[in-house]
């Protein structure tokens, strides 16, 4: 049928592994705008949620890393890390192998991508499963977009592969949701985590929110990486869903540095207009 | 230097629970398997997680490795701090300080 909801939102683990430990009012808001994303994607009614998220090690190694990676698995494990460090149980969550097979084959005719049938989902899923399928009642199809261990992807090629996943969705009779997972600036795993430069971020959002490919597409890493930490890599993932939304504008729902998650925690929605569907 | 080898030491032990219980049964003949420095040895049996920062482990790794050897969040980025007055900024790697400072 078509794609029938694209967002992004945060997954640093410390979003729930360190919760007790931030400003309770940022927190509460927070999980606020992940209940009102819930809300959107239950009311969008999809047959399956794409979630592109920015691996950490769990599945891919330098030994055999792809580019992208989708999942093709009946079903998947996560998350990875220890339940009480990331203050989520381990569980199983249903996948779609056909629809992940259907998908990969429309997405080849644009973007080579590799797939897998098996998958330990990190903190990059986990996170935003949590909040946003506290049942695990919907098939989940994983992406990975390698934002770890250069060299990475170029911008333009993670555009393209949203683009190709919307043409994907839409040759399918499925209804598909997609949300993109990342931080924005960022420097976790260092000693600077809790640095966030929130003007870089805003400026980044108002880009993804009006969809402007160029402007998205005229970052540079090695400006990312001084401005923006290692973490921000991870706008990958965003330009990605701004790819998949090409056309579409969006709105923030939610941005707020919380050091203490390591991130400048984000919830943002395009606005898919009817005609899609 | 076998950096590469260090990580993917950390890799399987926070991806496999067999890993991890080899290192709890027989850490050395774990050790073993793996092309690794006499340094980079060490530093991962202590462990010096400071130390493997500098190295330049990726972050997405060490976090998990510290945590399974113990290390809270607070120790864990104060180990890193460290490791870098110790050992001076981080040799390679994504993590290289330089610049990344303001
Ligand atoms: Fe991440």
């Amino acid at each position: 049928m078509s794609l029938v909801f694209a967002g992004v939102c945060s997954h640093a683990p410390g979003i729930v592994g360190r919760k007790d430990r931030a400003d309770p009012v940022l927190r509460d808001g927070l999980y606020a705008a992940f209940e009102r994303m819930r809300l959107a994607i239950e009311a969008a009614r999809p047959d399956a949620l794409v979630v592109i998220a920015a691996e950490h090690f769990a599945n891919f190694f330098m030994n055999n890393m792809p580019a992208i990676c989708m999942g093709m698995g009946e079903h998947y494990e996560g998350p990875i890390e220890d339940e009480a460090w990331l203050g989520i149980k381990r569980t199983r969550v249903p996948g779609d192998a056909q629809l992940s097979k259907a998908l990969i084959e429309e997405v080849m005719n644009d973007i080579d991508l590799a797939y897998a049938q098996e998958w330990k989902f990190d903190h990059g899923i986990s996170v935003p499963l949590h909040f946003l399928t506290p049942r695990y009642d919907l098939p989940v199809i994983p992406v990975n977009i390698n934002c770890q261990g250069p060299p990475l992807i170029p911008l333009k090629r993670c555009y393209e592969f949203g683009r190709a996943l919307r043409r994907a969705c839409a040759a399918l009779p499925q209804r598909i949701a997609v949300i993109g997972t990342g931080g924005i600036s960022h420097w976790p795993a260092t000693p600077d985590s809790g640095r966030i430069n929130e003007a870089w971020d805003r400026a980044f959002l108002d880009k993804f929110i009006g969809n402007r490919r160029e402007e998205l597409l005229a970052y540079k890493d090695e400006q990312t990486w001084r401005e923006a930490g290692q973490g921000g890599f991870e706008i990958r993932t965003f330009i990605a869903v701004a790819g998949a939304a090409e056309g579409h504008t969006g709105e923030v729902w939610f941005y707020a540095p919380i050091p203490i998650f390591a991130v400048g925690c984000t919830i943002a929605v395009m606005r898919l207009r009817h005609e899609d569907e | 230097m076998s950096l590469y080898a260090v990580q993917k030491l950390i890799y399987q032990l926070n991806r496999d629970p067999r890993v991890r219980e080899q290192l709890a049964q027989d850490f050395d003949g774990l050790l073993a398997q793996y092309e690794l420095s006499e340094e980079e040895r060490n530093a991962i049996r202590d462990p010096d997680i400071g130390l493997l920062y500098v190295m330049g482990v990726n972050g997405q790794l060490l976090m998990h490795y510290a945590a399974l050897r113990g290390f809270g969040w607070n120790a864990y980025i104060e180990a890193m701090r460290e490791g870098e007055r110790k050992y001076g900024p981080v040799r390679t790697g994504l993590y290289t300080s330089a610049g990344s400072r303001s």
